[in-house]
């Protein structure tokens, strides 16, 4: 346990960093208790964990969706516990959020799921660069022709793309992913993954992301963190988690579904 | 019996944070002028046809069954006057509130409770857009101002109405019929009866949206949300214009 390993990041900065969290629902519903996590700027940090196990509230609590009951998040330098709504929409402008399932405005079209926060935070652009920067938005996660689609129109992969798009709108240091591959095929899951990792390289994002998929673990993470009990159980690279001698660590990594053996007859 | 009790004074209390939120959100800049407008378009334009037949509807009704007592004391004559009254002071707000609780009520319900249990309303928070002002204060808003204005519509709806029901069995052309509506109707009655009706759209948009804003999770959530807007609404329609009725009657006498 407690396997670390030096991550291949720019610098070694923690951006992000989480001591002793804790948030139960109810009186006998404790999902954190006392989760340490230090993410360093421009690194991919993916967070596993069974469900229910509370990855989804720990990256929430950072965007302060869920308010903790005890502990620290500091991201930017700054205690976001201890932040009133206005600053804290100071810290989130800089914090992108792609949610489980897109989460996109269905009454809005794609472009007006982009324009929507655009507009309101960059008041000063011109109705031309509002266009450009929707379209170069699109063009990032390939999908320019779906610009007045509505999210009803969308199968589940151009969700996630537009989704990404408009998280990826305002120009986020920090975005955080959750479960981005969930629910996709495993063809697509794999495009998401690289696509997130072509963006985090064009944009030299900072990651958290959260998912059950290894394949998108393997693609994504620069060091992988696993939740248990509502702390954190062991941390490390791809490679030495894979090779753990912990049972239960062992099973995240075994292959549900092995390749079928040839019978002869 | 105990956790019933809690249970209803936590509702309460939470109704009562949510409607201080209202206003003191309402009265902060910026306010979202598109969304008010695309609102009231949405509560007001949408529902003018239902608005409109159930008031004619009422009228008519109304005037062919208080016909035969009347005619029985030959104050035939009084029939517009008697159905106009009725109509502007009670039937009319009071129905069309009841329907728009069915229509607007339910439709924020299940609008803001979709986008609660598909996380677009977190998504707003997350992107430093503040959800309430952006749905909650301009649907409200837009249900204060919109009722009134249906109603009003609906009352000329209703009387004209009247005057069709009027001509089933007597005789009277419209400017006779409107004249005989205008030595009954005061303006004194039309002023509690529209100073209640925004009370009305106030109780239907704020109660739609508490019951959206605060949904729970699972797709579940959004039906009862809907459902449950209505039962609300509709009931705090008539406490409203029971309290009405006590305060504009202590006023007049």
């Amino acid at each position: 346990m407690g396997t670390t390993t030096k991550s291949n990041t720019e610098t070694d900065t923690p951006i992000i960093n989480i001591k002793g969290l804790y948030k139960s629902f109810g009186k006998d519903n404790a999902i954190l208790k006392g989760v340490n996590i230090t993410v360093n700027k421009g690194e991919n940090l993916v967070v596993l964990g069974k469900s229910g196990s509370g990855k989804s509230v720990t990256i929430k609590c950072m965007v302060g969706l869920v308010a903790t009951d005890n502990g620290q998040i500091n991201i930017f330098g700054t205690e976001i516990t201890q932040l009133d709504e206005k600053e804290l929409n100071q810290i989130r402008l800089r914090i992108g959020f792609l949610f489980q399932n897109s989460a996109l405005y269905d009454s809005m079209s794609v472009r007006q799921n982009l324009v929507f926060p655009l507009k309101r935070h960059s008041k000063n652009l011109t109705e031309e660069e509002v266009d450009k920067a929707i379209k170069e938005g699109l063009e990032n996660v390939g999908l320019a022709d779906a610009i007045d689609k509505m999210p009803s129109e969308l199968s589940g992969g151009m969700r996630k793309r537009i989704g990404l798009a408009r998280t990826l709108i305002l120009k986020p240091e920090i975005v955080l992913y959750d479960e981005p591959t969930t629910g996709l095929d495993p063809i697509t899951s794999r495009e998401i993954s690289e696509l997130i990792m072509a963006i985090q390289k064009k944009n030299k994002t900072t990651s958290v992301i959260i998912t059950h998929d290894m394949e998108c673990a393997r693609l994504t993470g620069d060091r992988l963190v696993i939740l248990k009990d509502g702390v954190i159980y062991t941390e490390g690279s791809y490679e030495v988690l894979a090779n753990s001698e912990d049972e239960w660590v062992k099973s995240f990594f075994v292959s549900s579904c092995p390749p079928a053996n040839k019978t002869t007859q | 019996m105990l956790a019933y009790l809690r249970s209803t004074f936590n509702d309460t209390g939470s109704v009562v944070l949510f409607t201080g939120r209202f206003f003191k959100e309402a009265v902060g800049r910026p306010f979202e002028w598109n969304e008010f407008i695309k609102q009231c378009y949405a509560t007001g334009n949408k529902s003018l046809p239902l608005v409109g037949i159930t008031g004619f509807i009422m009228g008519l009704v109304l005037t062919i069954q208080s016909r035969p007592t009347l005619a029985r004391f030959g104050a035939e004559t009084m029939l517009p006057g008697m159905v106009a009254v009725s109509l502007v002071r009670e039937v009319i707000p009071v129905v069309t509130a009841l329907i728009c609780a069915g229509k607007i009520s339910s439709g924020i319900g299940a609008e803001l409770g979709s986008m609660k249990v598909t996380e677009q309303i977190d998504a707003m928070e997350v992107s430093a857009i503040n959800p309430y002002k952006y749905l909650v204060v301009t649907r409200i808003m837009a249900a204060t101002l919109m009722i009134p204005l249906l109603t009003i519509f609906s009352d000329f709806v209703g009387v004209f109405g009247g005057f069709v029901g009027f001509n089933i069995h007597s005789e009277a052309n419209l400017s006779r019929y409107f004249s005989l509506v205008l030595t009954s109707v005061d303006f004194i009655d039309m002023v509690p009866a529209t100073i209640k009706t925004f009370f009305f759209g106030f109780a239907i948009g704020l109660i739609g949206c508490y019951k959206g804003f605060t949904a729970a999770n699972g797709t579940a959530s959004v039906g009862i949300a809907a459902n449950s807007a209505v039962v609300a609404a509709s009931f705090s329609i008539f406490i409203i214009d029971l309290l009405a009725v006590q305060l504009t009657d202590f006023l007049t006498t």
